[in-house]
């Protein structure tokens, strides 16, 4: 099956063009002008939430579906992203209701009046900002070079990403200058502007659609490009690229951080948006849901993971206000149906594959069919 | 977690029945709309606010965890809307929207160490989880102590849900205090209780006081290893007056003999009481009015007599140290002088100046 | 003095559950690669059977052995189950039964849940394993002296079985090469699915074991999966002796960090150190043969 994927994914490419220009102004005035006015602020809010997720999505989509690193770790990213954005919020609203060399409130009902050093580079916006575009790529590539470059993969480094998000749960914890269990939460302000009132919280969910709709435009680049057939190629035959004269460890660790990256601006955006992070955000649980709707939507294909995530957010949500109890059975049933039965996830139901068989698209994206068992 | 949850959820929908048959408030039904927490702090956060705004509730009440009630907190407070929340806390913490039924440190905490006190302890040992009730708890002990001679021998804290207590249980028993002061949070304490029975430690020779284990969890930890053990709370299922029999008796009659009442569902089944008596001293069911009127609202409770205290909005109740008997049930041993009225920032105590700075904000 | 041993005797302790827990995954991970993530649901199975058979059989010594025979049937047959239905599919695409088998668990948690409630249950642990022995000083509850026993009798009784039964003979054949196994006469299929009975079963065991020390909850299997998967990495796929060895080494350093610091500090760290291990040693401790790791 892995001869014809790469000739795929090209030929889909050129045609595919205007279709996809046309796709992202569908989506621009859905999310900018449609969602909008329909939505209530509530609604809209949650929303908002879900296209976070999707971001998570878009790079789980491209490190999992395109270049087959099972990453049951995203929290982590998702949480430094997520930590950082909310140490900055805190000081922030400290410095403006409490006035300079104010410790954030819940420091103080702790008993700590001196802040910690290492939170003191986070008063400043733009580094903070930096901070969250850089860190979580720069923690995934240390990461990702010493797992490669030893060869580590496949349920090996599924089972390390893993431990690592469980452990990461575990310390932040314990800590009590990140607010501990509790986590950080109570934020007033984003970047000057009142977090409580119902239009800045409206620019949040276009700071949040944009963003998608920007980190679902620069995977598009990557998988079309010679990088993205050499991901897929990494993904099916890692033994083979290795004797063309390319090193899989460094092509893996690029999507692996750009993922990283994706999940750590998500964690920064879901913060302001639902006004909380706390450990229980970014544990096992959490890091592996991010997978589920990316196997729904299709986990190789562009748009599947964003609709996926977003379908399975929104079903969670409303389908839980229903009834509460059986959304586990629900979700449980997903993951072995979708995965068990659909690998290449809706995007191969029949009718959506004769729909786009139509439209010109060869409609068979490739399923990873990675042969490392251990035997 | 889960259960105490929705064993909450039993005594509220139990006392929304009793008010409806007996003609509402204000002559309107209650009507209930649930919403599942998931035990998870965002996920509160979502749900208060889909209640708030979709669902327009008058009141919310509910959360268990610390952190679910500071995550649902900034969501009451940015609409404006009533939260009463049932469960024992860490103090700290008084907003205008939210009323706590449940005690605060100086309700509980505080009255467990006098009575320690009383009792001869001069050494204690602190094992809670790793959260922030466990964690505060311990700083207002380990001020206490410092400020009334006791020496604390040592101080550990599990990852929530933590099974494996042969390392704890190893260094509590090395370290040999007169007393263990417990904050251990739901199935950890299985395992904490049956290691400590294990290595030979009894209630009589090192006494262990808890704050989390009320009369749902003795069953999971099985009588046998607790036998004897102390607990501090406000309520017990065996307290002996008529209000409590009646409330025992619907409790039951309602969802099975073989069910037992605890402090967190007294305090929830109440909080609907003390709600609906505010709503009629304001005779409205607007958030402002409920809150104006709230102050000095008096229900008699299972436990006894409550009145709000309109400054802080907690309640003001009567303290409980209880013992675990053969019969799986607690039975009280101790009765502070009266209610207590509610601090939650510890101002009336001079030895607790250095644990917090009262925050105005709340 | 005593501390360290009653430390070390910890950290044994705790090696040992650990080795239960792991146990039937390095059959099923270590030596089929099968990543099955409802492996901490087959050791709830174990502990709920306990629970079961002690509602039923009340003298609790006599139910604690019948527990754990009727516990290692329950697991395997969970197990085989699992695999007739789905796993079976899915050999070819081992990360896909990672997250099919999560998906499995979720549900398995959740019937328990509603099955018997989300509270913990108590299981009573028979008269003659309560207390403990005094050993140089530190007492060592007779529970923990109990699980040590099972879970030696366990390892040594899978590497007999392994070496001397047929059908351990047949495990191991088609383990190291099925072509040529299968070449030889051997069903692989029945051995996949004998393989899968026996690794589950043990699962099933580890539950009841555990009864005895925590609390039987709904979510109890997953508190112990992540460490016993890296248990199985960290000592290495197809060796038994791996898994004993790095279960050991995990709770030895886990006890010995948590008496010094924490013990959300001794996950941390026990991470920390594994990960660095598989720097030096990506194959983990012991491997069959060179190859590159699954």
């Amino acid at each position: 099956m892995s001869g014809d994927t790469t000739s795929d994914v090209r030929r889909a490419a050129p045609g595919g063009r205007w279709r996809t220009m046309g796709g992202f102004a569908v989506a621009a005035v859905l999310l900018f002008a449609v969602a909008p006015t329909v939505l209530s602020d509530f609604r809209l809010g949650l929303l908002a939430k879900f296209l976070c997720f999707a971001i998570v999505a878009v790079g789980i989509g491209l490190a999992w579906g395109r270049g087959g690193m099972l990453t049951l770790g995203q929290g982590v990213f998702f949480g430094l992203g997520a930590y950082m954005m909310a140490m900055h919020l805190k000081l922030a609203d400290a410095e403006l209701y409490g006035g300079p060399g104010s410790v954030p409130d819940f420091m103080e009902i702790a008993g700590v009046r001196e802040l910690p050093g290492w939170w003191a580079p986070f008063a400043s916006p733009v580094f903070t900002i930096a901070a969250i575009l850089l860190l979580p790529a720069a923690v995934a590539v240390v990461l990702g070079l010493a797992v490669f470059r030893r060869r580590v993969k496949g349920a090996y480094f599924a089972i390390l990403s893993q431990a690592l998000a469980a452990a990461l749960a575990i310390y932040l914890v314990s800590r009590q200058e990140l607010g501990g269990s509790n986590g950080l939460n109570r934020f007033r302000t984003f970047f000057g502007f009142t977090l409580n009132d119902p239009v800045n919280r409206t620019m949040l969910f276009f700071i949040a659609s944009g963003t998608l709709l920007a980190v679902v435009a620069i995977v598009r680049q990557l998988m079309y490009s010679r990088y993205g057939e050499l991901l897929v190629a990494v993904r099916d035959q890692e033994e083979r690229v290795r004797f063309l004269g390319y090193d899989p460890a460094t092509v893996k660790v690029v999507a692996y951080a750009v993922a990283a990256a994706f999940a750590g601006i998500a964690g920064a955006l879901f913060v302001p948006i639902v006004g909380i992070i706390s450990p229980a955000d970014i544990g096992i649980l959490p890091s592996i849901s991010f997978l589920i709707g990316v196997a729904i939507g299709g986990r190789a294909t562009l748009l599947g993971p964003v609709l996926g995530a977003i379908g399975v957010a929104w079903a969670e949500s409303s389908f839980s206000e229903q009834f509460p109890s059986a959304w586990t059975y629900a979700l449980g049933a997903m993951f072995v149906l979708i995965i068990g039965f659909l690998p290449r996830g809706l995007a191969s139901v029949t009718a959506v594959r004769a729909l786009r068989r139509r439209s010109g698209d060869g409609g068979r994206q490739s399923v990873p069919e990675q042969r490392e068992v251990a035997v | 977690m889960a259960i105490s949850e929705t064993t909450v959820r039993d005594a509220i929908k139990l006392a929304v029945d009793e008010i409806n048959a007996d003609g509402g408030v204000l002559g309107k039904e209650i009507e209930i709309v649930a919403e599942d927490g998931a035990s998870e702090p965002a996920v509160f956060a979502e749900k208060a606010e889909k209640l708030i705004r979709d669902d327009c509730v008058a009141a919310v009440f509910g959360g268990w965890t610390s952190a679910s009630r500071k995550a649902m907190l900034p969501v009451f407070e940015n609409h404006d809307a009533l939260l009463y929340y049932p469960v024992q806390y860490e103090g700290l913490e008084a907003s205008p929207n939210i009323f706590y039924s449940g005690a605060t440190t100086n309700q509980q905490i505080i009255p467990a160490l006098d009575y320690l006190a009383e009792e001869g302890v001069e050494s204690l040992y602190l094992v809670g989880s790793d959260y922030v009730f466990p964690r505060t708890a311990n700083a207002i002990i380990t001020a206490y102590a410092d400020a009334h001679g006791i020496e604390i021998k040592g101080e550990d804290y599990v990852p929530l849900g933590s099974t494996d207590f042969s390392t704890i249980v190893n260094k509590v028993r090395t370290e040999d205090a007169d007393a263990v002061f417990n904050t251990l949070n739901g199935d950890s304490n299985v395992a904490f209780f049956r290691e400590y029975t294990n290595v030979g430690l009894t209630a009589d020779d090192m006494p262990v006081m808890s704050v989390s284990i009320a009369e749902e969890e003795v069953g999971g930890i099985g009588v046998e290893n607790i036998e004897g053990q102390l607990t501090a709370w406000n309520y017990y299922q065996t307290l002996d007056s008529d209000q409590n029999t009646t409330f025992v008796g619907a409790f039951k009659d309602e969802y099975g003999d073989e069910r037992v009442t605890s402090d967190a569902m007294e305090a929830a089944y109440t909080s609907v009481y003390v709600w609906k008596e505010s709503v009629e001293a304001a005779e409205s069911f607007d958030v402002a009015d409920v809150q104006e009127a709230a102050g000095g609202v008096a229900v008699d409770a299972p436990e006894g007599t409550v009145t709000v205290d309109g400054e802080n909005n907690h309640l003001v109740k009567t303290a409980r140290i209880g013992e675990i008997r053969d019969d799986g049930l607690i039975h009280t041993v101790w009765e502070s002088d009266g209610a207590i009225e509610p601090d939650p920032f510890l101002q009336t105590y001079s030895w607790a100046d250095g644990l917090s700075v009262d925050d105005a904000e709340g | 003095m005593d501390v360290v041993i009653g430390q070390l005797f910890t950290g044994m302790s705790t090696g040992s559950i650990l080795l239960l827990a792991a146990l039937g995954l390095a059959l099923t991970f270590g030596q089929m690669g099968v990543i099955n993530m409802a492996h901490g649901e087959f050791i709830m199975a174990g502990c709920y059977t306990a629970y079961v058979v002690q509602q039923v059989v009340s003298a609790t010594g006599a139910s604690l052995l019948i527990s754990l025979a009727v516990g290692f049937v329950v697991g395997g047959a969970m197990g085989v189950i699992l695999e007739a239905t789905l796993l079976r599919r899915l050999y070819h695409r081992p990360l896909d039964t990672l997250l099919v088998t999560f998906g499995v668990g979720l549900i398995l948690q959740q019937l328990a849940r509603d099955i018997f409630g989300a509270p913990a249950v108590n299981v009573v642990a028979p008269g003659w394993l309560s207390g403990g022995v005094e050993i140089f000083g530190a007492v060592v509850p007779k529970t923990r002296i109990f699980i040590l026993l099972l879970a030696a009798a366990c390892v040594a009784g899978l590497a007999a079985a392994l070496k001397y039964l047929p059908a351990g003979r047949r495990i191991r054949a088609v383990v190291q090469n099925r072509d040529l196994a299968e070449s030889s006469g051997i069903s692989s299929r029945q051995t996949d699915r004998m393989t899968f009975f026996v690794g589950s079963g043990l699962a099933g065991v580890a539950g009841v074991a555990l009864t005895l020390i925590g609390s039987t909850s709904p979510t109890i299997g997953q508190s112990y999966l992540v460490d016993a998967f890296l248990v199985v990495v960290a000592g290495g796929l197809g060796q038994l002796r791996g898994a004993v060895i790095a279960a050991f080494a995990l709770g030895v350093l886990q006890s010995a960090v948590e008496y010094s610091t924490t013990a959300s500090m001794a996950k941390v760290v026990a991470f920390v150190v594994i990960v660095g291990f598989l720097q030096l040693r990506p194959q983990g401790l012991f491997s069959v043969r060179a190859r590159s790791l699954a």
